[in-house]
């Protein structure tokens, strides 16, 4: 019997080695070539944010480029004391508090549009390409309408009214989009399950869908979040006489010639970050807490 | 109104999702309170779509549902007194064993001292004491069962349907699995209306077995009556272990009709109930793959038994016996189960020439549609 076991096993794997290996050390050229390639594209991406991060840490000597003046904070301080910068503290806030405002609202409806495009309505894909239509339409002429549109009906654009809604414009076909995304692994199931043991409607959504949706709902938060915090072309035209932290950074480009404008690309770049990592580290605690452990399906 | 027992009367059940299509046909059953019933049937036969009809997750395009004499066409499965078990499960992914078992008693608002009870007492039912605190995901494709099984049964049902309960799992399970379901149908002392496409699992565990083929019941009855006496050609291939032969009827003597074909020779079939055929007919008849036996050319045999002359075109070893598949009759396959004893007394090998032979009366002539 072990004469049949091992008859062939000792020619065949050999020669399939050789074929599948071509260079000598286990790596064909071509993984030199593209990894060389893909380095250079990280450079180009992150090299110049990098040089605006390195560059607003020097002293009162600062300027504008290269080489270092000395290390300090001196212009983070500065950013925050000094009239002349501009309202930062003030755009910053104004900034939170419409980027919250939007992800509550792109979070609901993107949920709530979700489960209406699980089952077919009348005139669905209609809604559906003019949601896609608002996401491909260019954003400052998105802005530059709103403000029209305000301005012939006598309207006064601020960041809490009109730039909210520009914002919406731009950030709810993305939570849908991503929405769509993330229903597509609900079972219908879990729902008739639900169902099936009694559950009224709204004990489904709560108790069943929206806990198994959550990793994709914070998807969606992130999303609208992100968008919101720094949107500028919808929100240049539509956010009245305050600015908004993107549009202050703007302004600040034109008339502030110090290192401040550096450091506050490192403190906005920092909140975005530290957003981003508390999202994903809240999915990927759920996913975990799902997943964990000896998986058998 | 509620619903005091599980016996299911369907009565003309019809569904179609568009019109013209009938997905289930007109059907009729009975099935009394504290059986286990198995529906049967390759998938698209509409088997799940009844079970969903019971359940109330789909509405019937005509006729009536009764369950425990009342009518119940339009309530939710709540009223209805039945539980489901989904085909993959749909445990809860976010609720660990516990939570998912007292899903129904919070919902239903049940405090939560007397939810801890009862969810406790149904979980040492199902022996998953140790697993309480798992998700989902943490258990096995059997211990998964367990908790839809509970999760179903914690409301106290009448009837448990049970929509492909065992397909998700491997093949030692399934067995495992299989007793466990008829533990508990006994233990729960209610009706399961069960659904599969396995013949094995549902003759070897249901009570009623109804077989089911495009929208329509082909045959309904008790497992040994289904496998041993089935109506007609599909009944009796679904379910396996026949060989069913074509041929024409050459005449008739008194009980008995006179088969031949291209390869038979005046085979002698028992009418049974079937009086209505007469010579010249083309018939079907079944003959039990355990009933044939194979003896060599030169032996010969009473004459008291069915003869037909035929090629060994394969052997394979199963265990407890051989399986000599023969040349076929016409388009219809020959195969003999011989007891492997009996086989290796004289073992035959392929292409050695043999008569198949049956005692007259294990053949049966079945109905032709």
């Amino acid at each position: 019997m072990t004469d049949f076991a091992n008859a062939d096993a000792d020619s065949v794997p050999i020669r399939r080695r050789r074929a599948l290996a071509p260079s000598s050390n286990g790596r064909p050229w071509t993984f030199y070539v593209l990894a060389t390639l893909f380095t250079l594209y990280v450079i180009a991406l992150y090299g110049p944010m990098v040089c605006i991060y390195i560059l607003s840490f020097q002293d009162v000597r600062g300027g504008l480029v290269f080489p270092m003046r000395g290390t300090s904070l001196h212009w983070f301080v500065d950013l925050f004391t000094q009239v002349r910068t501009g309202d930062v503290k003030g755009a910053f806030s104004r900034s939170i508090r419409l980027a919250v405002v939007v992800t509550i609202i792109t979070v609901v409806i993107s949920f709530l549009s979700g489960l209406a495009f699980r089952k077919r309505f009348a005139g669905d894909s209609v809604v559906f390409y003019l949601m896609i239509g608002s996401l491909v339409a260019p954003g400052l002429v998105l802005g530059i309408g709103v403000g029209l549109i305000c301005n012939v009906l006598g309207i006064e654009t601020s960041w809490y009214t009109t730039a909210l809604g520009a914002q919406l414009s731009w950030t709810l076909p993305f939570g849908v989009l991503v929405m769509f995304a993330v229903m597509s692994r609900l079972d219908s199931a879990w729902e008739e399950a639900a169902r099936d043991l009694g559950a009224s409607a709204w004990q489904t959504i709560f108790l069943v869908i929206v806990p198994i949706l959550a990793p994709g709902l914070v998807a969606v938060a992130l999303f609208g979040f992100t968008l919101s915090y720094d949107e500028f072309t919808r929100t240049l035209l539509t956010a009245g006489s305050l600015n908004t932290l993107p549009l202050e950074i703007w302004s600040m480009t034109l008339n502030v010639t110090s290192p401040s404008l550096y450091a506050l690309g490192t403190v906005t770049t920092l909140i975005s970050f530290i957003i981003i990592g508390l999202c994903l580290g809240t999915i990927a605690r759920i996913q975990k807490r799902r997943v964990s452990g000896p998986a058998v399906h | 109104m509620t619903v005091e027992n599980g016996s299911i009367e369907l009565a003309g059940i019809v569904k179609s999702y568009d019109g013209t299509t009938r997905v289930v046909d007109g059907v009729n059953l009975k099935v009394p309170d504290r059986a286990y019933c198995c529906f049967l049937g390759p998938s698209g036969c509409g088997k799940t779509t009844i079970l969903r009809m019971i359940a109330g997750h789909e509405d019937p395009t005509h006729g009536e549902i009764l369950i425990g004499g009342h009518e119940v066409v339009g309530l939710p499965p709540v009223e209805r007194r039945t539980a489901m078990m989904f085909q993959s499960y749909a445990l809860f992914p976010h609720l660990n064993v516990r939570d998912n078992i007292a899903f129904a008693l919070r919902v239903r608002g049940v405090g939560v001292q007397e939810r801890r009870k009862a969810t406790d007492a149904m979980i040492e039912k199902v022996r998953l004491t140790e697993l309480a605190d798992r998700l989902p995901a943490q258990l096995s494709g059997g211990q998964q069962q367990r908790v839809a099984l509970a999760r179903a049964a914690i409301t106290g049902p009448k009837v448990l349907l049970l929509d492909e309960p065992l397909s998700a799992l491997d093949e030692q399970l399934r067995v495992q699995m299989r007793q466990e379901l008829g533990r508990m149908q006994r233990d729960l002392g209610i009706t399961f209306i069960h659904v599969t496409h396995t013949q094995l699992e549902a003759i070897a565990i249901a009570d009623i077995v109804v077989v089911m083929e495009k929208g329509k019941i082909k045959q309904a009855g008790p497992a040994r009556d289904v496998y041993d006496r089935p109506q007609d050609r599909y009944v009796a291939e679904f379910l396996g272990g026949q060989n069913v032969l074509a041929g024409r009827i050459e005449r008739i003597e008194g009980d008995s009709a006179i088969i031949v074909s291209q390869e038979m020779r005046d085979v002698v079939v028992p009418l049974g109930v079937r009086r209505t055929v007469s010579a010249g007919d083309r018939v079907d008849f079944a003959i039990r793959r355990d009933d044939v036996d194979l003896v060599r050319p030169e032996i010969g045999g009473s004459s008291k038994r069915a003869k037909v002359p035929s090629r060994v075109r394969a052997i394979e070893y199963q265990g407890s016996f051989v399986k000599v598949i023969l040349d076929k009759i016409g388009d219809d396959e020959l195969i003999a189960y011989v007891p492997d004893r009996v086989f290796y007394r004289d073992p035959f090998s392929v292409g050695d020439v043999v008569i198949a032979g049956w005692e007259k009366d294990k053949a049966r002539m079945l109905a032709r549609n």
